[in-house]
């Protein structure tokens, strides 16, 4: 993202805010489409890079205890396992408790995301974006139902908006491709 | 890995050997030498079987990606949640349009006034804004931009 995409830019500046360098950033281009299935994925990710696979290994686990890596693993497609119901729930929260709300509704099981978002009145009073993922509307209902009691009186209203179709799912594309280091 | 689904897919068959795979690798993978190796040794299979298995589930779409999870503020990049009011008899058109900008990493319909919602992943965030005009002029609507104010739990976690 700042990762730089034109090769002919020079790529060894210093590094940046976030703490990355040029050849961190060639690693995250190489990995965003993932990680190889060889028994050795760092040493297959380093190779077309002139890295050695110890090299790759020690970086991203540097990524990963600096938070630029949430982890490595798996993404899975919830309706390919039986996950149809997925509920992006929004709550018209009172701003005063907000802050606490949020950390306890996070705790409640189902949750996978909760973030605080502005209001865009009068159209969309909500403030509170919980998803919850169930194998049916009816669980995903009873989901809500914990959270609503956990909000109590602070929780003016709320919506449980179901996708119903998959317009798009690229995942986060940080550049088209990767650029050898330099 | 990209993957465009047009329709919701059917749930998979998996077998006891898929759901330990799929539910070990939610969790992230060891940085150790010889990842697949341990996480195969966990769950009572060679290398090899979890590496093809593992193959098969993205093939097969089970998986829409195995990988690195980027944070995108972390890597110094944009990143917003959208949503536009379209109406009906413009959603296909609309649709088009939306997902024509590479900057939009996920598309979802929802059943409400606001039918629209899609994540916007940008280099740098001030390119947000820049992308989101773009967005109005291309489409004729407004664009109801979220970005998020407070981040209070993210981890996606299926068991299956």
């Amino acid at each position: 993202m700042s990762v730089s995409t034109c090769p002919s830019e020079p790529l060894a500046e210093d590094a940046g805010a976030n703490g990355l360098d040029a050849i961190d950033r060639v690693i995250v281009l190489a990995t965003q489409a993932g990680l190889p299935l060889v028994p050795d994925p760092w040493g297959a990710v380093g190779k077309p890079l002139g890295l050695a696979g110890e090299e790759v290994r020690a970086r991203l686990q540097r990524m990963q205890q600096s938070g630029v890596i949430r982890r490595i693993a798996a993404v899975p497609n919830h309706y390919r396992l039986g996950y149809v119901a997925n509920g992006m729930t929004v709550w018209d929260v009172d701003d005063a408790h907000i802050d606490r709300l949020g950390r306890e509704v996070a705790a409640i099981p189902g949750v996978s995301h909760c973030y605080r978002r502005p209001r865009h009145l009068p159209e969309w009073p909500y403030n509170l974006f919980v998803m919850l993922h169930g194998k049916s509307q009816a669980e995903v209902e009873r989901q809500a139902e914990a959270l609503r009691e956990r909000l109590g009186e602070a929780c003016r209203d709320h919506r449980i908006l179901y996708s119903s179709r998959i317009l798009k799912k690229t995942g986060l594309r940080l550049a088209r491709r990767p650029g050898p280091p330099r | 890995m990209s993957v465009v689904h047009r329709h919701r897919p059917e749930p998979a068959e998996l077998d006891d050997a898929d759901r330990r795979i799929v539910n070990r690798l939610q969790d992230g993978l060891p940085l150790v030498e010889r990842p697949y190796a341990a996480v195969a040794a966990e769950l009572d299979l060679s290398e090899g079987e979890l590496l093809y298995r593992l193959e098969r589930l993205l093939e097969d779409g089970v998986l829409s990606r195995f990988g690195p999870m980027y944070h995108a503020e972390r890597l110094g990049g944009g990143l917003t949640l959208a949503a536009l009011e379209v109406p009906e008899a413009d959603y296909e058109r609309v649709t088009a349009a939306v997902n024509a900008f590479p900057e939009v990493a996920h598309n979802y319909r929802r059943e409400h006034r606001l039918n629209m919602w899609f994540v916007l992943a940008t280099e740098t965030p001030e390119r947000i804004g820049e992308t989101i005009e773009a967005i109005e002029a291309a489409t004729g609507l407004a664009v109801f931009n979220m970005p998020k104010q407070e981040e209070f739990h993210v981890r996606l976690h299926l068991p299956v």
